[in-house]
């Protein structure tokens, strides 16, 4: 209850409303410790804005990236995160977790 | 996400009605299912069990692989009376993630002083009450001890539909207490609704003790599915 999406799902009607290309990136599922619950959002805008987490802040960059071509593809997306990937988890962040993340073009 | 579907699942938030949005994460197709129509939904047992939980969970269901994500309003709290408990619970509701609110008239009870960053209104409940859009998202717990001040606030937490309505006072208040609210014209299921004496029972002594118990309870009426809630009382 301490995490309040609110301004994220504002922000993306808002967005999309102002003309911009929009995604949406979800938490669907996680494994282990993962850092954020199923249901954390992150909302993306075409200038690379986003707002919002998936994670304790170290997917976010590549889950961006993806975004990008998702707007662009207008098709959703599953990507997947697990700790070992050294890519995308700095040191000192979440332990031993995996996480799926959904991420969708809005409008 | 469609921009209609959007649309209309912000403004459930906005009105503080719950809703689940079903995705199909391989397809991609999504439905909003508001809580309304949850008992005439083909998902009704997820659709009820996440809600309670307050958790977006993925599921199987017809070959399918479905997320579900709650989106539940903020939990309110009101208290009504700034006392020695409520300095204690209006705190520990907050670190559980509830929008607390402390009502009492007596402004020596109800100061920032007592209650530094909690919203404070010290006003009679009649004067109070209306503007905190108590509803079915709120508990509502009345501590002062003064019927002129917990009655009248009772019987404004009966009309809203309160999810926990708690009074603090032994079975003989509470009893002498119920026969003020039907003389006021409370039904008998509504005063059956009131939780009292106040908390779980589990020998609180201090203040704080007390905060924990009436937490543990409403977090039980909160969560639990209905036949273990009555076990738990």
């Amino acid at each position: 209850m301490l995490d309040r999406d609110e301004d994220i799902l504002k922000a993306a009607e808002d967005w999309q409303k102002a003309g911009r290309g929009v995604a949406l990136a979800t938490v669907v599922e996680t494994w282990g410790s993962a850092p954020r619950p199923a249901g954390s959002s992150l909302v993306i805008n075409d200038e690379g804005t986003f707002l919002g987490s998936v994670s304790g802040g170290c997917v976010e960059g590549a889950v961006v990236t993806e975004a990008m071509d998702v707007i662009q593809s207008g098709k959703p997306r599953m990507l997947e995160f697990g700790v070992a990937d050294e890519t995308a988890w700095n040191v000192g962040l979440s332990c031993g977790g995996t996480i799926r993340v959904f991420v969708e073009k809005v409008g | 996400m469609k921009l209609e579907i959007l649309h209309e699942l912000n403004a459930e938030r906005a009105a503080r009605r719950p809703a689940i949005l079903v995705t199909d994460t391989e397809s991609g197709e999504q439905r909003l299912v508001k809580a309304k129509d949850f008992a005439k939904d083909p998902l009704r047992a997820e659709l009820e069990k996440q809600l309670r939980m307050g958790k977006s969970a993925s599921v199987e269901a017809g070959g399918k692989k479905l997320f579900l994500n709650v989106y539940a309003p903020t939990a309110k709290l009101v208290i009504v009376g700034a006392v020695h408990i409520s300095q204690a619970l209006a705190p520990l509701a907050r670190s559980l993630g509830y929008d607390v609110t402390v009502v009492d008239p007596r402004t020596a009870f109800a100061s920032p002083e007592r209650f530094p960053d909690i919203p404070l209104v010290a006003e009679w409940p009649d004067t109070a009450l209306p503007p905190l859009n108590v509803d079915a998202y709120t508990a509502f717990v009345a501590v002062t001890h003064d019927p002129k001040i917990d009655d009248p606030a009772l019987l404004h937490a009966f009309e809203r539909g309160c999810f926990y309505i708690g009074a603090l006072g032994s079975r003989k208040t509470h009893a002498k207490r119920g026969d003020r609210l039907r003389a006021q014209g409370a039904k008998e299921s509504d005063i059956a609704r009131i939780h009292a004496p106040i908390g779980l029972a589990i020998g609180a002594v201090s203040p704080s003790e007390i905060a924990v118990s009436i937490m543990a309870e409403i977090t039980a009426v909160l969560r639990l599915p209905p036949k273990e809630k009555e076990e738990a009382a």
